[in-house]
């Protein structure tokens, strides 16, 4: 009876962590030339491709994984990784929905992510990828004839070569550091977004990354390009199973902006955090960086991170071309035995560029949290701004929260504004609220909605309403 | 409709409440008043179900429900309703959808529906207007920053959205000027009822000149010294407590 009871509660945390009992075909464990040749082969890919790739693991080799965050990491066995997973008989990405594996349609369906077109949320247009292969991408056509691209980046290396070509590293470099090599060397798939001059995208464009099999990692690339003028809202969403394995998502994402255009980008990343004891949950170290390359272009971040065991991400904005503009909307909770170390870097280069940082730490039971960031200003960044706030809020007494801000000031016509607050839910708050009918978990979630408000009212209208019932859930369990 | 029976109460440690007796009918208003630290807003604290107030011993029912073994929501849910002294800021919530929220944990209680927001709208404004309070008040974020006058009016709000069959009013009046106090006031004449009760914390006899108390009682070092009716106020009014 107790074991029920237990399990019906971890569901309830939990409501994404099923398995989709599907076959996979997976290419065999281990790192090495012929794993990353194998790879290259399934996705069809140019022979510029694969010399990229294994340029990419040349320099891996002589590279070694990052120690700096604050975070306990298990050494990760690479050689015992399958870095390549796909339903079985998954030769072609299907044509139409209707050749789509129904298992695959019933799965993202469970998600609360329709993929027939009938159904799904009007105005956003779907990638879904799932382990290492983008299974459908919805409303694909309706965006072709206003001359947006949005494929699988699979897809892209095939069909528009020119344009993966010119962009894919340039923001982050090939060399940049080991979980970023790794990525470019084995990534399996992601979204490709292009947006033609003076285009605003009229719907927003998601991609929802599901990881199913097991002792898989999951290597994402995803490339956003909004030409001269144009705008793009684009969203993330991210689950796994519940296993006590240890699972790893590495990605990168660039983004690249050109004059005048604005890319806004939106996570919401609930991977699975592993159990109350720190047992599984993903591994989550991600690159994501944004050039704005163009005069007066806009990139603009919002994260909200509530899942995986370790969350290692700083989603960074170089602010190149003259009165451009980056910013960093964070909320991140962590509950439990989870890790975040998350923070951004906006490189000031241009002149006049202007960033801002919101940071909303939340860490419950016995979990850390780190905001880290860099806001550095170069010579040439003639009046560049900043305004960083980082607040914390703890709940309960076992947990930890850090502030680690960095700057650096070569440019003498600057400034930055730094604000940062440590706070705990106060009792007072909680029986002021308990006091009007609301119980104790009502009680908290109400409040830690408040403090991360500002955030959360950066999303999509269409994920707002779930991201804050994300919040209330991840806090499950930590009142009292 | 609350019965009191031989309360004691400590807050670290510290008796506050001693023997404490006291039975409010239905419909009845009861003004406690006393002196600073005479244990006036412990029995509300008490009674509400604020955590470190311990009841060492005694019983308190409520609607002839057992009142001390409930959650302080439960408590809420049941009825009862504490107007706070110092209403507590809650940044980042706006007042409206905070409204929102309780009015709608207490109909859940009741398994009815969720209010739709168009007609919560339409209950908010008139009665937001008998209060005198701007309807942009309620996209503010809960108390932040609010005027005292504005807290205490909020607070009226709540108990008026709630339907509370008991009201404990912790000096609602401190923090009120005269024209505010009247408003308030008249807000509250307008909640009395043969069903709904009053207990009423108060220094002054300013606020029970305009809501007339069935009872006055008098509090010192944590009980009842003297019970009479609205002209012992006026009494203390002029000569003090001694």
């Amino acid at each position: 009876m107790n074991k029920v009871n237990k399990d019906n509660f971890t569901q309830e945390k939990y409501k994404y962590g099923f398995v989709t009992e599907i076959e996979s075909e997976k290419i065999p464990k281990g790192l090495n030339e012929d794993v990353i040749k194998l790879i290259s082969k399934k996705k069809n890919e140019p022979e510029w491709m694969l010399e990229w790739r294994l340029s990419a693991f040349k320099r891996l080799e002589n590279m070694s994984v990052p120690k700096w965050a604050k975070a306990e990491i298990d050494e990760i066995d690479f050689q015992d990784l399958y870095y390549y997973s796909s339903p079985k008989d998954f030769k072609e990405k299907p044509k139409s929905l209707d050749e789509v594996d129904p298992k695959l349609l019933e799965t993202y369906e469970k998600l609360g992510i329709p993929l027939k077109e009938q159904k799904v949320l009007a105005g956003v247009a779907v990638d879904a990828v799932f382990d290492s292969v983008s299974v459908a991408t919805t409303f694909k056509e309706k965006l072709n004839e206003i001359g947006v691209i949005f494929c699988p980046i699979s897809e892209a290396i095939q069909k528009h070569p020119e344009l993966v070509k010119k962009y894919i590293g340039s923001v982050i470099p090939v060399t940049d550091h080991f979980y970023a090599t790794l990525n470019s060397a084995v990534f399996s798939d992601g979204s490709f977004v292009y947006i033609p001059k003076g285009v605003k995208c009229p719907m927003e464009l998601s991609t929802y990354f599901r990881i199913n099999a097991s002792e898989t990692g999951q290597f994402e690339r995803t490339l956003i390009i909004a030409d001269e003028g144009s705008y793009v809202s684009y969203l993330e969403g991210c689950t796994a199973p519940m296993r006590d394995e240890n699972q790893l998502h590495a990605a990168n994402v660039e983004l690249v902006a050109l004059d005048d255009a604005e890319i806004k980008y939106s996570t919401v990343q609930n991977w699975y955090p592993g159990d109350e004891n720190g047992k599984g949950g993903i591994y989550n170290f991600v690159t994501k960086r944004g050039l704005c390359k163009g005069k007066n272009s806009k990139i603009s971040w919002t994260q909200i991170e509530t899942g995986s065991a370790i969350t290692w991400k700083y989603p960074s904005c170089i602010l190149r071309g003259d009165n451009s503009t980056g910013e960093f909307y964070s909320v991140a909770i962590t509950n439990n035995y989870q890790q975040a170390d998350t923070g951004t870097k906006m490189i000031h280069l241009g002149k006049n560029t202007k960033s801002r940082i919101i940071s909303k730490g939340i860490s419950a039971g016995k979990s850390s949290n780190t905001y880290r960031g860099l806001v550095s200003f170069h010579k040439k960044a003639k009046n560049a701004k900043n305004f960083t706030q980082c607040d914390s809020l703890l709940v309960g007494s076992e947990c930890k929260a850090n502030t680690i801000p960095l700057t650096e000031n070569s440019s003498n016509s600057s400034s930055i504004e730094h604000e940062a607050t440590t706070s705990k839910i106060s009792d007072e708050q909680l029986f002021y609220c308990m006091q009007r009918g609301l119980d104790a978990e009502e009680a908290q979630s109400l409040i830690v909605n408040g403090f991360c408000k500002e955030v959360l009212q950066k999303l999509p209208m269409e994920f707002a309403v779930e991201a804050q019932k994300l919040v209330s859930i991840s806090l499950e369990g930590s009142v009292g | 409709m609350l019965e009191i029976k031989n309360l004691n109460v400590t807050v670290e440690e510290k008796q506050i409440l001693k023997n404490l007796n006291l039975n409010i009918g239905k419909g009845e208003v009861h003004a406690i008043m006393g002196p600073n630290g005479s244990g006036k807003s412990t029995i509300a604290h008490t009674l509400a179900g604020k955590p470190n107030y311990n009841v060492e011993s005694g019983e308190v029912n409520l609607n002839g429900e057992d009142l001390l073994s409930k959650d302080p929501y439960e408590r809420s849910l049941n009825g009862l309703f504490l107007a706070f002294q110092y209403p507590i800021e809650l940044p980042g919530v706006t007042n409206a959808s905070y409204l929102k929220q309780i009015v709608n944990a207490h109909r859940k209680s009741r398994k009815e529906t969720p209010i739709d927001a168009g007609e919560f709208l339409k209950i908010l404004k008139e009665k937001s207007k008998l209060l005198d309070i701007p309807m942009d008040m309620h996209s503010r974020f809960v108390n932040t920053g609010f005027s005292g006058g504005e807290k205490k009016k909020n607070e009226v709000l709540q108990m008026d959205l709630l339907d509370p069959s008991l009201i404990i009013m912790d000096e609602t009046d401190s923090g009120l000027d005269v024209d505010a106090l009247k408003t308030t006031a008249d807000a509250i004449n307008k909640l009395r009822n043969d069903e709904r009760s009053f207990i009423i914390i108060t220094h002054y006899l300013r606020l029970l000149e305009y809501i007339e108390p069935d009872y006055v009682h008098v509090f010192q070092n944590g009980s009842v010294i003297e019970t009479g009716d609205k002209t012992l106020a006026s009494r203390i009014d002029q000569e003090g407590y001694s």
